[in-house]
């Protein structure tokens, strides 16, 4: 995040942090890897309580920003849960809700996600495929009073948790989307299994399932505008929560470094390490400088969102596990215990690195833009 | 102070574009083969006489204060000049290091004669100055410099060897850190003298890199003799000018110098064509592998440009350490490095052999032979390593043998 906050935003990422030590530890989320889904809904409807499902819902419907710049707001959140590997569908319940408030009507839903008492998620990777959320094989057929939806959805975060799917679907018109509750006939849900002790997933099987007329968010066949903004704010919701696991894995190795002695002297009077520390904290401050370019565009909806946005997301997702692996190294034999912390933080990046267009995907998206522009210009 | 009104932003610039329009030539228009390390005098000679239009022209030293020959104008007014400047032929060697670190230095510690001599100078296109810092004894070691000056009566009769200079057979002064006392510690017994190129007693030799250029040189200083008034700043406080000096040459290279105009380096070459243009002149522009690299290089030119933004707001902010600056430095030079990796990545077979005569994507082969330049020049990504380890995050320094120690009495090494 940037460095000036202003004082409300200060107070907010203080409230946040403290609910988050206090309330699920390192030690917390190494239980809770155990428990069915992760994260317990009443801590997520406190979390709620706290704001952190109100920040991109305009005040009209009852939401608000700290700042008014929700979505900065929200990075400030995702950045703390980054910093202890926190659980929490922050990132599947937001998408879901900007969708919905881009697309206008489902005031009821809208309202009960920003409660915590519903959890959305969006269905949109599909089994074989990359990361191509306007390109889905899921269809929808039209009924006499609503459409049939058929095919398989994976990587579905908090599929198990969710009530309710925003799912991406090919519609005779062209892309479009449907909310379509956990409970709706034909409907299943496989559990994945997650490299992330807390971030799970799952598949999802739709088996001609029936949905009404109400389901459709926003216009039929006219989803592409709406899809390309969720892109965006999950890969930069992303990328914020990886930048805040580097900043805090970074923060104890150099710690570490200053403890730890070898030969009579700190490991960090040693040039060979030192010279190391000094890269990862030049990444690491790089990192942070895309981000928040990368969400201030977003915010703005300024032109140049999806270029950044693709440059923090690859940056971001390549950098963070070559910066923890390196300080899993530093930090010897314990740095490969089940016991340390490290491997919480390598695994998120891992899992982070991995979804919402890998490090590759969004370099190809970038050289697309790239190209493309030239030929305008030319 | 000055109460005349500073001329809009605005106004300023719809000036410089008409002047612009008809005064210089457009860039389609220049002679390519100036690019050719062979024509490299005229290519000086062309730089002056450019410098030289835009200063008849009243164009000249946008930042520079106007008692020294410049316009006293903002980084803004200097920005739209810039922009206004892109599709012209600009006398952009100029830049590097004559005004944005020799002249910014200068302004700063030099005396009023030396500013309005030496700054005036170079902005009328007159003279070019250069950077006489390294030795052959070892440049990251800077203040163990062992080129000397002794004093005799009114002037002082300098002895000793520079190397790795760029441009200094062009150049007519050389900012030139030498030791005046050796009694005391490193940094205590420095001057830094402003060396006429041309006098008796300098010596020249051209020094050929590995890509054919030939801009470095190595200079030999035998009984040259200074006036008094070649001293910049006071003497044995030349610790303090060089300090301001790389001040000005890590702004320089970190792309934040205010008296910089004009945009780019002012030689095309293979380094500068866009990844897509290289791309399809090997034929690979729809290959994804190769599309994942130019994606990747966008990826880190725009990572770079916020972390200078980044680092110069918790720089003014007070939230980073003033040496953070040592950080842009560093990824100025991995993403050059990557660049150069990425084009050689690209163009595959073509960088390395083709037809005789064709010489095309071959010169991103031997931009790639020079790859660590970027790297070394403006002081070595080591050194930015150690300022930022020890003086961002505080770890310990490295053993200085020569700390406290008199200079005459600090072990000189074999090379
Ligand atoms: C393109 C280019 C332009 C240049 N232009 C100029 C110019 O105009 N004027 C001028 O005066 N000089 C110029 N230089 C010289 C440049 O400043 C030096 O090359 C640079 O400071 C390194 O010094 P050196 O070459 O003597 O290497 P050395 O100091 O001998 O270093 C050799 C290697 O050892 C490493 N090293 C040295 N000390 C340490 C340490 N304490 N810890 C870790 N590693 C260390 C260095 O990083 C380097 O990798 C230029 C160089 C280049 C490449």
């Amino acid at each position: 995040m940037d460095f000036e906050l202003t004082p409300d935003q200060k107070l907010f990422r203080a409230t946040t942090k403290k609910f988050l030590d206090t309330e699920v530890p390192l030690s917390t989320v190494r239980e809770l890897s155990t428990g069915p889904h992760g994260f317990a809904r009443d801590w997520w409807t406190r979390g709620a309580e706290l704001g952190w499902t109100a920040l991109l819902v305009p005040e009209e419907q009852g939401g608000g920003s700290v700042s008014d710049a929700g979505l900065l707001d929200l990075l400030i959140v995702a950045e703390e849960m980054g910093r202890l590997v926190s659980p929490g569908p922050l990132l599947p319940v937001n998408v879901v809700l900007s969708a919905l408030v881009e697309a206008g009507g489902h005031e009821s839903t809208v309202e009960s996600l920003m409660a915590g008492e519903t959890i959305g998620t969006w269905a949109v990777y599909e089994p074989g495929s990359g990361w191509t959320p306007d390109d889905p094989s899921v269809t929808a057929t039209p009924t006499d009073d609503g459409w049939t939806l058929s095919g398989v959805k994976d990587r579905v975060e908090a599929a198990e948790a969710a009530d309710l799917f925003l799912v991406t679907v090919r519609a005779p018109e062209g892309l479009t989307q449907f909310l379509v509750p956990a409970d709706a006939p034909g409907l299943r849900v496989e559990p994945s299994w997650s490299l992330d002790l807390v971030r799970r997933f799952g598949e999802l099987h739709l088996d001609d399932v029936q949905v009404p007329a109400t389901a459709l968010v926003g216009r039929l066949g006219a989803a592409a505008p709406l899809v390309d903004r969720q892109r965006l704010i999950a890969s930069v919701l992303q990328s914020a929560e990886t930048a805040g696991a580097v900043d805090r894995v970074l923060e104890f190795t150099i710690a570490w470094a200053f403890d730890r002695y070898s030969f009579g002297r700190p490991l960090a009077s040693y040039q060979a390490l030192k010279h190391r520390f000094a890269d990862m904290k030049t990444w690491l401050e790089a990192c942070h400088g895309i981000v928040s370019a990368a969400g201030r565009a977003v915010q703005d909806r300024s032109g140049d969102a999806a270029e950044l946005v693709a440059a923090a997301a690859s940056y971001v997702g390549s950098k963070a596990t070559d910066i923890i692996q390196d300080c899993v190294q530093l930090h010897g034999g314990i740095g490969v215990t089940w016991e340390h912390d490290l491997h919480l933080y390598l695994r998120r990046a891992t899992v982070n690195r991995a979804l919402y267009g890998t490090p590759e995907e969004h370099r190809r998206a970038l050289a697309d833009l790239v190209i493309a522009s030239e030929g305008v210009s030319a | 102070m000055s109460t005349e009104s500073v001329q809009p932003v605005e106004d300023f610039r719809l000036r410089a574009r008409e002047w612009l329009a008809e005064n210089m030539p457009r860039l389609e228009d220049r002679d390519a083969s100036l690019d050719d390390p062979e024509n490299d005098d005229a290519s000086w000679a062309r730089t002056k006489e450019l410098q030289r239009k835009l200063w008849d022209g009243g164009f000249a030293g946008i930042g520079f204060p106007r008692e020294y020959g410049g316009l006293g104008l903002t980084r803004e007014h200097q920005r739209a000049f810039s922009a206004e400047s892109a599709p012209y032929e600009m006398p952009l060697r100029i830049n590097v290091p004559t005004l944005a670190i020799c002249a910014a230095t200068i302004l700063d510690m030099g005396s009023e004669q030396q500013k309005r001599d030496r700054i005036g100078g170079a902005l009328r296109g007159d003279e070019l100055m250069v950077q006489f810092l390294s030795e052959p004894r070892g440049g990251s070691d800077l203040a163990g410099v062992t080129t000397k000056a002794e004093r005799d009566g009114d002037v002082w009769i300098l002895n000793g060897a520079k190397i790795w200079s760029s441009g200094a057979y062009a150049a007519d002064y050389g900012l030139c850190l030498v030791r005046t006392d050796w009694s005391v510690p490193k940094h205590a017994g420095l001057t830094m003298f402003l060396v006429p190129v041309k006098a008796p007693g300098v010596t020249i030799r051209r020094i050929r890199q590995v890509n054919g250029s030939t801009e470095f040189c190595e200079e030999f200083f035998d009984d040259v003799m200074l006036p008094a008034d070649a001293v910049v700043g006071e003497v044995n406080g030349g610790w303090a000018v060089a300090s301001r000096q790389l001040y000005w040459e890590r702004t320089a290279m970190g792309g934040g110098s205010p008296y910089i105009s004009g945009v780019g380096r002012g030689i095309a070459s293979a380094a500068d064509q866009p990844l897509q243009a290289l791309a399809r002149a090997v034929g690979r522009v729809d290959d994804p592998k190769v599309r994942e690299l130019i994606g990747e290089s966008r990826a880190n030119h725009l990572v770079q440009d916020h972390l200078v933004r980044r680092v110069m707001a918790g720089l003014a902010g007070g939230h980073l350490p003033g040496p953070s600056a040592s950080m842009t430095r560093l990824f100025h030079a991995e993403t050059d490095w990557r660049d150069s990796d990425i084009r050689l990545e690209i163009a595959g077979g073509a960088a390395v052999t083709g037809p005789v005569g064709d010489h095309g994507p071959g010169q991103v082969g031997e931009f790639f032979l020079n790859r660590q330049a970027g790297s070394l020049g403006g002081g070595s990504t080591e050194m930015a390593r150690n300022v930022i380890s020890e003086r961002v995050l505080g770890m310990p320094r490295e053993y200085a043998a020569d700390r406290d120690v008199p200079f005459n009495q600090v072990e000189q090494g074999r090379a």
